[in-house]
């Protein structure tokens, strides 16, 4: 594997690892951006309102079921008859729609929560202080969603990062490429002394795990420094609200959110009472 | 779709049962590592950062990779089964201790203090109270890991194990509609999905009668 990855040849070029790392940060970012686009303002107008949280629920429930390895598949059999040309847009448009269904449910789902599980004391006291709809939803429950939401956005990134890595399989680019060429020629069966083809998957395993935790890392500093200094606590230590500390560990919010969204009144299951 | 199932009957339900093997058993051996591991990290305050940000690691790793590098962990075969086993096992893993944890933590004191005070031992309170107690939350963790593993499973179609992910790549392959096996396959997926998670809500709701007995306020 250190063969692999030390060898400079290995790095530049059209198929080199560094375009696979930049095709897999595009691929993973286009995904993300469009699909905050859709579960973002969906999340805050569902939570705000309380109206379709089954519907969210729902939702999240079966797409989570659905084999989005099948899905790819099929969209490429379905769409490759129409396009022509030299464009890799054949290979991206399939996995690029299932990488977008695949990240609005955890985006979605967490906005919702965090709106949702914002205590209805604080929103009673804006509107009380004669706050509109909108100045409550942007000022006081966007702030107080906030840990919540970004935790959705870091697990949604996780899954679109894992997932754009099985594209390969119907011939896209990006680091699932060096994975399953080396798979192809004969993993960890490979009888060539210097173990080529092993060296090439578990680099590229590598670059995948290094990608993620790096975007994972980022966006956890982004979460850190933009979270209101008074949902934090970083502000004064004394005057924390009970227990509203952002929470770590990206996806198993998704748990404690569903749990919320399904039983919104219980003590004990909201998210600011477990940490 | 169903001229495909009827034409391969035989393969498809060899295919659907280890499927049904390989998302069921890491949900069963995650589960068991987890309660011990949830309940240290409830218990001890100390305990719970680094368990639940080492959870939170593993769960980072995607699931391709996780595959690959198996068999350079367990010195296996890179088509042995029990790859794609400890994989997934290690992903419950992740997800549940946070659930465990959260879960023994919600039970309320009153009632661990009542079962002290009626002479529960602190491991017989963790078994006959505690634990049941926890039951709804750890439950829902459960679902999110066995029906988010059903479609993982198929991912491990791309190292070569049989189950029903093999059918996207036979109709990926295959000379003429191509679509058959793949939407088959996908149906399969979600129905056996929904089958486990019904089941498993089914088992919640046996273990849980204490939630009927009194009315909801």
């Amino acid at each position: 594997m250190w063969t692999y990855l030390s060898t400079g040849t290995n790095w530049g070029g059209q198929a080199g690892l560094w375009t696979n790392i930049l095709d897999q940060v595009e691929y993973s970012v286009i995904a993300i951006v469009i699909a905050s686009l859709i579960a973002f303002p969906l999340g805050l107008w569902i939570g705000h309102t309380g109206k379709g949280g089954t519907f969210v629920v729902g939702s999240v429930n079966a797409t989570r079921a659905l084999p989005t390895f099948g899905l790819m598949v099929l969209l490429f059999i379905v769409l490759s008859p129409h396009f022509h040309g030299r464009s890799n847009a054949v290979y991206i448009i399939p996995v690029e729609i299932v990488l977008v269904l695949l990240a609005v449910p955890p985006i979605l789902s967490n906005t919702y929560a965090g709106v949702q599980s914002v205590d209805p004391a604080i929103r009673d006291a804006a509107k009380g202080m004669g706050m509109t709809g909108r100045q409550v939803l942007t000022s006081v429950e966007l702030p107080n969603a906030f840990p919540l939401i970004m935790s959705g956005l870091r697990s949604a990134s996780l899954q679109v990062i894992a997932t754009a890595t099985v594209g390969a399989y119907i011939g896209l680019g990006g680091l699932g490429r060096p994975i399953y060429d080396g798979f192809q020629q004969g993993p960890f069966q490979d009888t060539d002394p210097s173990r080529a083809a092993t060296g090439q998957l578990l680099g590229g395993a590598l670059l995948v795990a290094v990608l993620a935790l790096a975007i994972d890392f980022i966006l956890a500093t982004i979460q850190r420094y933009t979270t209101s200094r008074g949902i934090t606590g970083r502000y004064r230590r004394s005057t924390v609200l009970a227990g509203s500390q952002p929470v770590m560990a990206p996806e198993p919010e998704k748990v404690i959110s569903e749990v919320v969204a399904q039983q919104p009144r219980r003590p004990g299951l909201r998210p600011d009472s477990v940490r | 779709m169903f001229a495909y199932f009827t034409g391969h009957r035989s393969e498809i339900m060899a295919e659907l049962w280890s499927h049904v093997q390989l998302a069921v058993i890491p949900v069963i051996i995650g589960l068991i590592i987890a309660l011990p591991l949830g309940w240290v990290a409830a218990r001890f305050k100390w305990a719970y950062p680094p368990l639940i940000s080492v959870a939170g690691l593993i769960y980072t790793i995607p699931s391709l990779v996780l595959f690959v590098a198996m068999p350079g962990i367990l010195g296996t075969q890179i088509l042995d089964v029990v790859n794609v086993i400890v994989a997934l096992a290690a992903y419950a893993v992740a997800l549940l201790v946070r659930v465990v944890a959260d879960g023994l933590a919600s039970v309320p004191a009153d009632a661990k203090q009542a079962a002290t005070a009626m002479g529960y031992k602190p491991l017989g309170r963790f078994f006959a109270v505690e634990l049941p107690l926890a039951v709804p939350v750890i439950a829902a963790g459960v679902r999110v890991a066995t029906v988010s593993n059903v479609s993982l499973v198929t991912v491990a179609t791309l190292i070569g194990t049989s189950q029903l992910g093999t059918l996207f790549s036979d109709g990926f392959s295959a000379g003429t509609d191509q679509s058959s096996p793949i939407l088959l396959g996908i149906v399969l997926c979600i129905v056996l999905a929904l089958v486990l998670d019904f089941a498993i809500q089914f088992a919640t709701r046996a273990l849980t009668p204490w939630l009927r007995a009194v009315p909801k306020t």
